[in-house]
């Protein structure tokens, strides 16, 4: 039987080349699934990159950062140097308003009242700048409770009146944010005309600006003083609004590190923003006479204006034809 | 007492996500919250990994070192957790938490945060242990039933470990030496800043 011997002869052979064909590529084929060799490993990992990042087959694709060490830095920050700033900040400035008021005084009207008035601010005016410091002074203390509430008033009041406070305060927070950027955005765009730094300032700094000593350099509508404050609003007003509604809007925006970041902004930038507020809140109520007034009914004397802006008295002076307004002596203002 | 953590063995876990459903199961987490997930590093890659992440109930947790209201507290099984009675939903333990644990029910307007939800290792809250307000609010609370995380304790492959931390780690020491590889504790320096020698 030829054909049963070719038969076993084919067979074998084949046999044979099979044999080699797997025998072949078999060393490099344990080595390739060999986990230990190409395993990834959390440690090496964690040293090409601040984070562990991979796939997730649940919905929430946010949840596929499995391991981001970089939340103890920001607690570090939140818990340690921002309490530091935010402390010094507000309390340094407290102290060197209460050395300067023990020193200096109030800064008073030298040439007395004259019983005239201008106005200084329009019912518009005063309605943005009243409606921004309502809601910054309950933005302010909403915020601040969020940083020092836990160690400073959280042992009086007890976990639950705390809490109860707290939840108001982070409603009063997020809602507020809205009527104080708007303010913000107003302010910016009813007072630029006014608050754009010229050659005065430099003069008006150089004297001193009548806060240290008893100079008046002259002025027009915002002094230097005023200007820098507008800047910090608009400046410090609109970095507090950006950032904070990064934080409101979790992940519309940026992922953790980019609310990490825009937190540590968002409370650095508002701690120093109160410490200005209060310089601003000082010099515009006890700190110096006939100041409140501006803000208040919108007119002030007419000796006021002379002392503190007199170039804008006599611009305004101007529009309404010659000077025959001059300042009273005190005595005459008293009749 | 025991010292309670996870861990999870990655050369083990086959990214079955029964953990995750066990868990929405067993505690009945609304929809859209995870309390615990599976990551999947280098997916199709050579050298791909799954690890299954909660919380890892840290030891000086950074939850409960920037909450404003000191809601979170440390149970004597070294278990992390909070009080949502507490909580108001600022969303800072979630800036601190390096492993995305806190989870916040959508409620109201805008992005705004209802209060935090997160892996509570199967032992509820502070109210009492078993009580309808502590499911409702927690969930199941097995560790009082002398149980240990549903997660763990329905793994198919035994990646996932939960207990004594001490145990758990001898186990895993012990696989490693046994099979001769393995990729790590993860997250375990991170949250007890200690590493398991293999």
């Amino acid at each position: 039987m030829p054909s049963l011997g070719r038969f076993i002869r084919v067979t074998i052979r084949a046999w044979v080349l099979l044999l080699l064909i797997m025998a072949a590529p078999s060393p490099s084929l344990a080595q390739q699934i060999n986990p230990t060799a190409s395993s990834v490993n959390e440690r090496q990992l964690l040293q090409e990159m601040d984070r562990i990042q991979g796939r997730v087959s649940i919905p929430d694709q946010r949840s596929s950062v499995l391991l981001q060490p970089a939340g103890r830095e920001w607690r570090e920050f939140r818990n340690v140097a921002l309490r530091w700033i935010g402390g010094g900040a507000i309390l340094g400035m407290l102290a060197v308003l209460l050395v300067f008021y023990l020193t200096r005084g109030m800064v008073r009207l030298e040439s007395g009242r004259s019983g005239r008035t201008i106005v200084r601010f329009t019912v518009f005016e005063r309605f943005v700048h009243w409606m921004t410091a309502t809601c910054f002074i309950i933005l302010a203390i909403s915020g601040l409770n969020i940083t020092f509430g836990r160690p400073l008033l959280l042992p009086l009041i007890g976990f639950e009146a705390f809490s109860e406070w707290s939840q108001w305060a982070k409603y009063a927070h997020n809602y507020l944010s809205f009527p104080f950027t708007i303010g913000v955005i107003l302010i910016f765009l009813m007072w630029i005309a006014g608050n754009i730094p010229n050659k005065v300032d430099v003069a008006w700094i150089k004297r001193g600006g009548g806060i240290v000593g008893h100079d008046h350099p002259p002025a027009y509508r915002f002094n230097a003083g005023q200007k820098m404050i507008y800047w910090i609003v608009v400046i410090g007003g609109g970095l507090v609004a950006a950032t904070g509604y990064v934080l409101m809007f979790p992940f519309y925006i940026s992922g953790i590190e980019g609310m990490q970041m825009a937190q540590i902004i968002h409370s650095v930038v508002a701690v120093l923003f109160v410490a200005a507020m209060i310089a601003h809140i000082y010099i515009g109520t006890i700190g110096m006479e006939g100041a409140f007034e501006a803000m208040g009914s919108g007119e002030v004397d007419l000796n006021w204006a002379r002392e503190h802006h007199s170039l804008w008295l006599d611009e305004q002076s101007g529009r309404t034809g010659p000077n025959d307004q001059r300042p009273q002596p005190a005595t005459a203002a008293a009749e | 007492m025991a010292r309670m953590k996870f861990l999870c063995d990655a050369d083990r876990c086959i990214e079955c996500n029964a953990c995750v459903t066990a868990c929405k199961n067993e505690h009945e987490v609304p929809w859209g919250i995870n309390r615990r997930r599976v990551v999947t590093i280098n997916d199709g890659k050579p050298g791909e990994r799954s690890v299954s992440m909660a919380c890892m109930h840290c030891t000086e947790a950074p939850c409960a070192a920037v909450c404003p209201v000191n809601c979170f507290y440390t149970t004597a099984d070294g278990v992390v957790l909070h009080s949502k009675d507490l909580c108001i939903g600022c969303g800072y333990c979630f800036y601190a938490c390096p492993f995305g644990a806190p989870q916040y029910p959508k409620v109201g307007n805008f992005g705004s945060r209802g209060k935090m939800d997160k892996c509570t290792y199967c032992a509820g809250g502070p109210e009492a242990d078993g009580s309808k307000e502590e499911y409702e609010k927690y969930g199941a609370n097995r560790l009082a039933e002398g149980k240990l995380p549903l997660c763990a304790e329905m793994c198919s492959t035994k990646s996932l470990l939960a207990g004594d931390g001490e145990i758990i780690a001898q186990i895993y020491k012990e696989r490693v030496l046994k099979r001769g590889y393995g990729s790590g504790a993860w997250g375990w320096k991170t949250a007890y800043r200690e590493t398991i020698e293999s």
